[in-house]
């Protein structure tokens, strides 16, 4: 972080002026295509919190936003660009249907642990092999990230199609789970509040809010916590402290492939309650627009959650509503605010930055203990975790 | 399997590498000038439909080429400007680009032809057509040698010869020009090019630029002469194995063909062996489609040398003050 702007300005107006860049070339991108931007950006803000039905979605969509923006965030903490968000998903979809399936669950509240350390255990063991043979062999995660998530998707179509299908059925998907492993969704829970007996929104996303909390704990105020933060703002300091690099690059994979994992528990048993062909449906590549808008922190996750669970609702409505547009515009807008948050940073940044040192100027900066030779270029080519 | 067969597997094997070819040599320029480009991937895309979209427009496959390498450029740029001139991030601009390019691709091309995210059918002037050598058919019943002129050298599209002709011209410029070795000195050690009066950041752009041209050729190949028109998602990866391809090859414009034709060859034997019997024991469709990708990782882990990247690869260059 830089101490030269105010708090605030860090955490709250740069990310709000990408978002509205973002928004802004979004709406050129409609107007590109012949369609007027105003008219849908109305119908993406009725669709998703212009009713109780909207909200059952974009609560479920945020749902699945915030567990792999923290599983992101935790990685970015300790450095790491963990891209495969989405294979560590679709295993951890794995992990939650055999977790349902194995037992004739006699109540969701037993069967809901049991998923979750399904989920976490699965999509943790994915994160495994490209976490080692970054650690060990220095194989650049990024791209073994990405292969990774290529090779899930090829052995998810095989297990769905050869080993965990039902027998005699035509569609890839295992059996739905039983009556006592279905989790309860808003309508059981707040009925009064208007959701539908159809609504996706379930209590996973109380899981979501708890797993936010522990995050919370994790990375501030644990020493494991410390340890990556260490990690990520210096490897020489760390290891100087005495910080094996080997294992924090582990540790903080594996919890960032457990909370991706985690996402399934919404998805595969919230929702579908099956497992079925690509049940992470590009979360986890949202996942990484959540954790750069916001900032690696369980709050800024949270609402970069809710942001995005919005825009994919508004987005599924404007498919149905205008013609001739396509689910992928919101990989366009999600695609332009990881430019504008998460590269073009510095283009906000910079001229903020003029604004308010000029206006704090007067007053000299307390003098450095420790000499700032290369210090002020460290700050600026990390990754803003 | 005869020896007919075989140079049919070596064909397809040159034909799927040449996109790969393509990509990794842009990714070359790019990464020994010291920024690293995770967005090859969404710059093939890109060019991949603007190629399509143009040459079904105008009939004129050139004019194809020429839009597909702009669509390119225009992504390249986004790149540099990132993470040159505001010392971004280059990781996260790459994965920006490759999901800019994916949702584009589709959003317009569904504006433009409404066909589900793809282009229409593209045939004739199109395409990119098939050129026979000289000679290939007087040679062919010559034996061993003439098969292999052929079937194997001869009958491909002219990108795939423009590829295979890139490989020394990379090779030439990187490491006998003065102009290469500025690029590869601004990878190292940016500092000293900068003493030396030279711009680092007007080499690094010329080296985005041209990692921006040779992907356009790469994503035009894809959908005008591999294919006959764009399908949503076609690049399919071969951006990332084009990277892993980079660093098998150590960074080096000769090893990167052999580490291409590696990655082609081991598609073609996928496309070949949809289903295959290992001693008794079958091998299942799936496992041959992931195999290029479970082997890059195979690659990546090292199991075959060091590679040292670029010295100052990923790293903004911040001039003193």
């Amino acid at each position: 972080m830089n101490d030269t702007l105010p708090r605030w300005v860090d955490i709250v107006l740069i990310p709000f002026i990408n978002l509205f860049l973002a928004l802004l070339v979004s709406g050129l991108v409609v107007l590109l295509i012949g369609k007027n931007p105003i008219e849908a950006l109305t119908i993406l803000v009725n669709g998703s919190v212009g009713s109780s039905y909207g909200w059952g979605y974009t609560l479920f969509y945020a749902t699945n936003f915030i567990f792999t923006g923290l599983g992101v965030a935790v990685a970015f903490h300790a450095r790491l660009f963990n891209i495969g968000g989405e294979g560590q998903a679709a295993l951890g979809g794995l992990g939650v249907a055999l977790a349902a399936l194995s037992l004739n669950w006699p109540h969701w509240s037993l069967a809901l642990p049991a998923a979750v350390i399904g989920g976490m255990l699965f999509g943790a063991a994915w994160a495994a092999i490209p976490a080692y043979l970054q650690a060990k062999r220095g194989s650049h995660i990024v791209i073994t990230t990405i292969m990774f998530n290529f090779i899930a998707s090829a052995l998810m179509v095989y297990l769905l199609a050869n080993v965990l299908k039902v027998p005699g059925s035509a569609s890839p998907e295992t059996a739905r789970f039983v009556e006592g492993a279905r989790l309860p969704n808003a309508y059981d829970v707040m009925s009064f509040l208007g959701f539908s007996r159809s609504t996706p929104l379930n209590i996973s996303f109380f899981v979501a809010i708890a797993a936010c909390v522990c995050v919370y704990f994790l990375i501030w105020r644990t020493k494991l916590g410390y340890e990556i933060r260490s990690f990520g703002k210096s490897e020489p300091g760390a290891i100087y402290a005495g910080i094996s690099p080997v294992r924090i690059t582990m540790i903080a994979m594996l919890i960032s492939g457990g909370l991706c994992g985690l996402m399934a528990v919404n998805a595969v048993m919230g929702e579908a309650e099956r497992l079925v062909l690509d049940p992470v449906q590009g979360a986890g590549f949202v996942g990484i627009a959540v954790a750069l808008m916001g900032r690696s922190h369980p709050v800024g996750v949270f609402i970069a959650a809710l942001l995005f669970g919005a825009l994919y609702q508004g987005g599924a409505e404007l498919t149905f509503e205008m013609n001739g547009m396509t689910r992928e515009m919101i990989l366009v807008i999600q695609a332009l605010v990881i430019l504008f948050t998460g590269a073009l940073d510095n283009m906000v940044r910079g001229p903020l930055e003029a604004v308010f040192v000029a206006r704090t100027r007067q007053p000299v900066p307390p003098v450095p203990t420790t000499p700032l030779t290369g210090g002020g270029h460290e700050e600026e080519k990390k990754v803003e975790p | 399997m005869d020896f007919l067969g075989i140079l049919q597997i070596l064909d397809s094997s040159l034909r799927l590498a040449t996109p790969l070819l393509l990509a990794c040599l842009a990714g070359l320029f790019s990464e020994r000038a010291g920024i690293f480009d995770i967005g090859l991937e969404g710059k093939m895309l890109a060019s991949a439909f603007m190629s399509a979209a143009v040459a079904s427009f105008t009939g004129d496959v050139w004019l194809g080429l020429m839009a597909g390498i702009l669509a390119s450029l225009l992504l390249a740029l986004i790149h540099g400007v990132a993470s040159i001139t505001f010392r971004g991030n280059q990781l996260i601009s790459g994965v920006a680009i490759n999901f800019l390019a994916s949702g584009l691709t589709v959003v317009i091309g569904e504006a433009w032809f409404a066909l589900g995210g793809r282009t229409p059918q593209l045939s004739g002037g199109a395409r990119f057509q098939e050129i026979t050598l000289p000679f290939a058919n007087a040679a062919r019943d010559v034996p061993i040698v003439g098969p292999i002129y052929a079937n194997l050298l001869s009958g491909h599209s002219i990108l795939v010869y423009v590829a295979l002709l890139l490989v020394p011209l990379s090779w030439w410029v990187l490491f006998r020009t003065r102009f290469g070795l500025r690029l590869r000195a601004v990878g190292e050690n940016p500092a000293a090019v900068d003493t030396a009066g030279v711009s680092v950041v007007g080499l690094r752009y010329a080296a985005v630029m041209i990692c921006g041209v040779l992907c356009g050729i790469a994503g035009a190949y894809l959908a005008t002469a591999l294919s006959a028109g764009f399908v949503k998602e076609m690049s399919a990866g071969r951006g990332f194995i084009a990277l892993a391809a980079l660093i098998f090859a150590k960074w080096r414009p000769w090893y990167a063909l052999g580490a291409t034709l590696l990655f082609g060859l081991l598609e073609a034997l996928g496309n070949r062996f949809q289903s295959l019997d290992l001693f008794g024991i079958p091998i299942p469709t799936q496992f041959m489609q992931a195999l290029p990708y479970i082997l890059t990782v195979v690659i990546l882990a090292g199991f075959v040398g060091k590679a040292i990247p670029p010295r100052a690869g990923g790293e903004p260059y911040v001039k003193e003050r």
